[in-house]
């Protein structure tokens, strides 16, 4: 049972932190459903309320218009739309939550995949009356993409169906089938009204059919945090630290964030690309010498070998290093406004290093407005999610994005002004995956990424 | 009905403290320590990444968090940074105190840009209701011009108001100082593009995903010393606008407006014209917190004169260049 929030217990307990994302259509109840969360789990205050009841009497509504709590920009204001990705914050005594709120228009894929890029879960809202329709495949295949741990579809209108147990139980189990076909480990299904409030934060009682937890519960509880152990090591060097002061005048620390795996003082490593090996002599967390460290902690390493180590190059267990290329095959979403092009010349940035490259190939390109699918499309226009053929100046220890979320992306850029034109995702792991998917998916929708 | 494609490691029923499946994972992280390590790792790609970066310090404890995440993330060195104050000239004597200092106790190197030498100088004019926090933008502006800082740190969280919600970790501006909110990058993953041309400079907010609330339990984790304003003391005010000000020479009280001294502390800390303090017995570190927690103002709502200008306050004064 999920409890209201008691706030003073927020402040006495260290609680772990979940980072989720929200999509859904325009018109599925995303906003409200996100209103009611941050409402009824009372991180909304008083003063907000106000301005939100002010604004919505301003416009002639009479209820409080909760989508406004999070329409945050003018132009979204005025147009009663959201049109960029907002992060919002709220707790309960169990769990921080990190949400990061997501528009629904078919335009703005481009920002589901940037809140699915950091998501540990992701929910994707249906309106009961319409059932899975093609942009839930679109929200299931970006999840399936970005490789977001944990789905949740949440069955929203359940109000306007007479809270009837069969429209539910159908639609999870098409989408269900659908989303497991696409290669998403986990999806729970629940049947909510965002805007009566079943099963947000508290069990309806119009839906005692329902045995399961709550939206809310569900965040609460669902386990975030894998066994690092079980995945190899990766430390891309950040940072050189060397004081060079009287009392330290040879110490060189590697500083980074562990991306993936556990260190241990006494390991061997290896330095890629280089290939020269030596042993952590010690570890520290933030000034705090330690035996053991492991993913997500900044750290600082220190090797028992003097070697040239500097930002860009990658720590990794001597006995499991990643391979090192400079042809990279990848699926990518595109986010700039203008286009990527067969032959353009980028600058990848994955995990610490930034390399220039040259787009070899784009061998295919799936709309996802209709599922259409375009062999050798030549270049990707905003949102479109395609494969792309990479060659690098310099070779990359890039893992594919199927083992590691965190070494297998990267980010491709414009070199003449900076601007983010492509978020990479290596190898071919989607692919197969996807292929599944349009097998299984009775439509004419081919998926060939 | 629940459908779950693939079991999950039940979590279901656990209840013991924390919650969800994580407390008996030996590898899980506190929020704190998840908060505090990307915090770090920002820190460090822009030490990594650019020339000439510098840490926007005002004495009030979103800084004071910063420059200790600052601290920590190139210990045993120094911070390869400094620090700049944009000084209203209507700032707290105990947090010009606080901040003199910091940067003694760390050998840091401090910038001031001062809101007061620019009105004397005829380039700002004083505002009808002396508020002077919107003119801290010339001077800001004027400081990251005139010493080609490329990266500048604020203490921003997005939580603190609906517009700063949409704001990015690395943030883009043009450069007139900028920002642009239609215009931002997506930023995916922990991939941060730091890339501009010249004349442009980026702002770097670490703390973005942090809330009030982290912010004080990190405090106390961590013991921080905070300016003594922040805890509950005896202190001469004036009501004005729904709000208790401070009396000094930026204009008040003026006629009708009545000075009494009351039991109070400060939320925020930033300009005295426009930073009200709240009615609180809260003297120390825990009893801020559980009054935090129990609030049901936001520190903004409950503390802030100018953003109360417009529904959109906080969102103009971006666009033109404020933090």
């Amino acid at each position: 049972m999920s409890t209201i929030v008691d706030p003073v217990d927020v402040a006495a307990t260290a609680t772990s932190l979940l980072r989720f994302a929200t999509a859904g259509s325009v018109d599925d109840g995303k906003s409200t459903l996100v209103g009611r969360l941050l409402h009824d789990s009372k991180s909304v205050l008083a003063d907000q309320l106000e301005a939100v009841e002010r604004a919505s009497l301003g416009r002639g509504q009479e209820a409080p218009d909760l989508a406004l709590l999070t329409d945050g920009l003018r132009a979204e204001r005025e147009q009663g739309i959201t049109i960029d990705v907002a992060y919002r914050y709220f707790a309960t005594p169990r769990r921080r939550f990190i949400l990061a709120d997501t528009p629904g228009h078919v335009q703005y894929t481009r920002n589901m995949v940037t809140g699915a890029s950091t998501a540990e879960l992701a929910v994707v809202l249906v309106d009961a009356r319409n059932g899975v329709v093609e942009q839930t495949r679109r929200h299931a295949a970006v999840a399936a993409l970005l490789r977001v741990p944990h789905v949740v579809l949440a069955v929203n209108k359940m109000d306007l169906v007479d809270y009837a147990e069969p429209v539910f139980a159908a639609i999870a189990e098409e989408f269900t089938a659908y989303a497991a076909s696409l290669g998403v480990p986990e999806i729970t299904a629940i049947p909510i009204s965002a805007l009566a409030g079943d099963n947000v934060v508290t069990p309806s009682t119009n839906m005692d059919w329902y045995g399961g937890p709550t939206v809310l519960e569900h965040l609460e509880t669902v386990p975030v945090v894998a066994d690092p152990s079980e995945d190899p090591a990766r430390f891309p060097v950040q940072y050189v630290i060397r004081p060079q002061t009287p009392e330290l005048p040879d110490y060189r620390g590697y500083a980074g964030q562990i991306a993936s795996g556990v260190l241990r003082v006494g390991d061997a490593v290896t330095v890629l690309p280089s290939g020269r090996t030596s042993t952590i002599e010690a570890l520290d967390v933030l000034g705090e010498a330690v035996d053991v460290a492991w993913a997500p902690q900044s750290v600082t390493v220190r090797l028992a070998d003097d070697l040239d180590i500097s930002r860009g190059d990658l720590i990794a267990p001597a006995a499991a290093p990643p391979a090192t290329t400079q042809d990279v095959e990848a699926t990518v979403c595109h986010v700039a406004d203008r286009p990527l092009k067969t032959g353009q010349r980028v600058l990848l940035k994955h995990t610490t290093r930034t390399v220039k490259a040259i787009v070899k190939d784009i061998p295919s390109r799936l709309t996802l407005a209709d599922l259409s699918q375009h062999p050798a499309p030549g270049e990707l226009a905003a949102n479109d999610i395609g494969r792309v053929v990479l060659r690098t100046a310099e070779p990359l220890a890039l893992d594919p994005y199927a083992d590691s979320r965190r070494t297998g992306s990267f980010l491709l850029i414009d070199p003449a002004d900076g601007t983010t034109l492509t978020a990479g995702m290596a190898g071919s792991a989607f692919a197969e995956a996807a292929e599944a998917a349009a097998a299984a998916a009775d439509d004419d929708a081919e998926w060939d990424f | 009905m629940t459908t779950a494609a693939a079991v999950s490691e039940s979590a279901g029923g656990s209840g013991g403290p924390g919650g969800g499946g994580d407390a008996d994972n030996p590898y899980a992280l506190s929020h704190l320590d998840a908060l505090e390590s990307e915090a770090v790792h920002i820190f460090r790609e822009v030490a990594g990444e650019f020339e000439r970066p510098v840490i926007l310090f005002s004495g009030g404890k979103d800084s004071i968090v910063m420059l200790h995440l600052a601290l920590k993330a190139f210990a045993p060195a120094p911070v390869p940074f400094a620090l700049l104050h944009v000084d209203t000239g209507h700032n707290f004597p105990e947090v010009l105190d606080y901040r003199d200092r910091t940067v003694a106790r760390h050998g840091l190197r401090l910038h001031v840009a001062s809101v007061q030498d620019f009105i004397d100088r005829g380039e700002l004019r004083e505002r009808p209701d002396g508020t002077r926090n919107p003119l801290q933008t010339v001077p800001l502006l004027h400081a990251i011009e005139s010493n080609r800082f490329d990266a500048v740190f604020g203490g921003g969280r997005r939580d603190e108001e609906k517009a700063r919600a949409k704001e990015r970790v690395f943030s883009l501006r043009d450069e007139f100082g900028g920002w642009d909110p239609r215009r931002q990058r997506p930023e995916l993953w922990q991939l941060y593009n730091g890339r501009h041309s010249p004349g442009e400079h980026v702002r770097v907010f670490p703390l973005s995903n942090w809330t009030e609330l982290d912010v004080w339990q990190y405090i106390a984790r961590e013991k921080i010393e905070l300016p003594a304003i922040y805890y509950a003391h005896e202190r001469e005010v004036f009501a004005r606008g729904g709000m208790w000000l401070a009396p000094g020479e930026w204009g008040g009280p003026k006629d009708g407006e009545t000075v009494e001294t009351r039991l109070v502390r400060y939320r925020t800390v930033g300009d005295m014209s426009c930073t009200g303090a709240v009615d609180s017995d809260a003297a120390t570190i825990e009893a801020v917190i559980a009054e935090i927690a129990a609030s049901r103002l936001t520190e903004r709502g409950a503390t802030r004169a100018d953003d109360k200008l417009s529904e959109a306050a906080m969102e103009d004064r971006k666009r033109e260049g404020y933090f």
